[in-house]
């Protein structure tokens, strides 16, 4: 397997995190931990951005992912960290091919609306489930990789945070990968011009139900790494405004690259995390201008500040 | 000669309009076959039905011997019948390259690969004998929103021909295009079809184009075929030349009269 540039570039900012991570203090890994987690969230929805729908459903993947994970350990006994991870996105592609059936029929804001209205069927399903801790949640048990189990505290958090390093790495190059080939490629030219694509020969709409179902994977990934994170799921995982939160972070990044989801993941979390330290009864209002300053100076987000260097361009 | 494309009689009625009736139509292989007719005359709505975008009201199409009544139109295009559109359809983010090469992809596989690269050497090689080949080669990078109308035209026509369909259906190719282009554009696209042996049956306005480059005309008025034969014949016939081309004027030379 032939790695680019982009792949090893990649690869060298993850062994550099990996690295950071053994001097940095305990608060700083665990929100890097939680922004790359969400960043593997709104990668899911930056693809299906790129084929021209928007999802404010994608806390619904985001929350199977997590309960996967907290409920193999609570009721089933799986511990194993990557099996519970490999459970979750399973559920969540189960769950993405039979919504995607009747998802991939709409586009546009009927689309978005659809997303959100499953997001927030399982919403409601958790609020009312006893069982599972209704509006609190519930903790995700201790667990384990391939046997090993991490001493509680710094060991298991710098644990999580390789973890999510490196499934945000596979994930990163896979996304590469996926966008530069046929699928990919096809899923942007849909968004261009689905008559034509039509007229091509291929069937717009099994192109982004395949695009959704793998976006559903990714996102159920992000959510299982921020139960492990946390410690802890609740239904809010869900709810709209996370969705919300996802489209967002899209935003702010933008759709040039695929480390774009990153790199807004972490400037929303240092902006959301410092604005309600000093900021505590605003804190929106500081996020809202933040979004208002990036669409009116950046529209093609974050990233744009990289790619304009990269290719001399001056604002 | 064999027929590649027949229709029987086709209708389609939209509420109280019949934009098709009793279409009877047989293209033969090898043929190129043009259709006239004013605005409204129904020859885009045939177009559409038998590319499976319309369904019809009744009736039956038939390509290469089999119904494709309710075939999809990538079902359609994937048996091997193409067309291109009155307006370029093409993918405006894209270079004129990378056009061509999503067009390529798309007839070698329904199933676009999952992590293999879109842009192969292969492909990119293909794309730029087409290229050359519809003399557009010096737009290769360029975005196709920066092309000029012709050049976007002879494109849209080439991801048409590029999966080597058997039929190639093309709805008004000089539209929107000068005069003083038409007929490059035309000799363009009937050098590219006689080399790839393509059947082609094309809507068009200008009849000197449909003089020029048909060997076959169709009539269409009001949903319905009223002349069907060889060039001189059709635009020479009386009821052609009442609801059709419409009477052209006789100019005198010398006395600046008309």
């Amino acid at each position: 397997m032939r790695l680019d540039k982009t792949e090893i570039s990649l690869g060298l900012i993850a062994l550099g995190c990996v690295l950071f991570g053994f001097v940095s203090p305990g608060w700083l890994i665990f929100l890097l931990t939680i922004a790359l987690a969400k960043a593997l969230v709104v990668q899911g929805v930056v693809m299906q951005m790129r084929s021209g729908l928007v999802s404010f459903g994608q806390g619904l993947f985001y929350c199977i992912g997590g309960y996967t994970v907290g409920m193999g350990g609570q009721f089933f006994g799986i511990h194993d960290a990557v099996a519970a991870l490999s459970l979750g996105m399973f559920v969540a592609i189960i769950i993405a091919m039979l919504l995607g059936l009747l998802l991939t029929r709409y586009r546009e804001i009927f689309f978005a609306m659809l997303s959100l209205a499953f997001s927030m069927i399982l919403f409601g399903i958790l609020v009312k489930s006893q069982e599972l801790g209704s509006t609190d949640g519930f903790n995700v048990h201790d667990w384990t990789l391939f046997g090993w189990a991490p001493e509680a505290g710094a060991g298991s958090q710098y644990t999580v945070f390789t973890m999510t390093v490196v499934s945000g790495l596979i994930v990163a190059v896979l996304i590469h990968r996926y966008t530069k080939a046929g699928i990919g490629v096809i899923c942007e030219a849909v968004r261009e011009n689905e008559v034509r694509v039509e007229y091509l020969g291929l069937s717009p709409r099994w192109l982004l139900y395949g695009n959704y179902v793998a976006a559903a994977a990714v996102s159920a990934l992000g959510g299982g790494l921020t139960a492990l994170a946390t410690g802890h799921v609740d239904p809010e995982m869900a709810y709209w405004t996370t969705s919300g939160e996802f489209v967002f972070i899209a935003l702010l990044g933008g759709l040039g690259h695929v480390a774009a989801p990153f790199i807004a993941a972490i400037v929303f979390s240092f902006v959301r995390t410092y604005a309600i330290e000093f900021v505590p009864h605003t804190w929106q209002m500081i996020l809202g201008f933040t979004l208002l300053a990036v669409i009116i100076f950046l529209p093609k987000g974050l990233w744009s500040l990289v790619s304009r260097e990269k290719t001399g361009e001056r604002a | 000669m064999t027929c590649i494309l027949e229709t029987r009689s086709l209708n389609k009625e939209f509420g109280a309009v019949i934009a098709a009736k009793d279409l009877n139509v047989q293209i033969h292989k090898g043929e190129v076959v043009g259709v006239i007719g004013s605005n409204g005359a129904g020859k885009t709505t045939f177009i559409n039905m038998v590319t499976g975008y319309l369904k019809p009201t009744r009736g039956e199409i038939l390509f290469n011997g089999k119904s494709i009544m309710g075939h999809s139109p990538r079902a359609i295009t994937r048996a091997g019948m193409a067309r291109s559109f009155q307006v370029a359809q093409l993918f405006p983010e894209m270079t004129v390259l990378d056009n061509l090469i999503v067009a390529l992809a798309a007839a070698e596989s329904a199933r676009p690969s999952f992590l293999s690269p879109l842009r192969s050497d292969a492909r990119i090689a293909r794309a730029e004998e087409v290229l050359k080949e519809f003399g557009v080669a010096n737009y290769r990078d360029s975005m196709v929103t920066a092309v000029p109308q012709g050049a976007r035209k002879l494109v849209d026509i080439a991801m048409a021909l590029i999966g080597n369909p058997q039929m190639l259906l093309l709805d008004e190719p000089t539209s929107g295009v000068s005069m003083d282009e038409k007929t490059g554009l035309m000799d363009t696209v009937m050098n590219a079809v006689r080399q790839h042996g393509v059947t082609v049956l094309f809507v068009e306005h200008d009849m000197d184009v449909v003089e020029r480059y048909v060997s076959r005309v169709l009539a269409f008025y009001s949903g319905e075929i009223i002349a069907d034969g060889k060039p001189a014949a059709v635009l020479a016939d009386q009821q052609v030349r009442d609801l059709v081309t419409g009477h052209r004027p006789t100019i005198k030379q010398g006395n600046g009269a008309s």
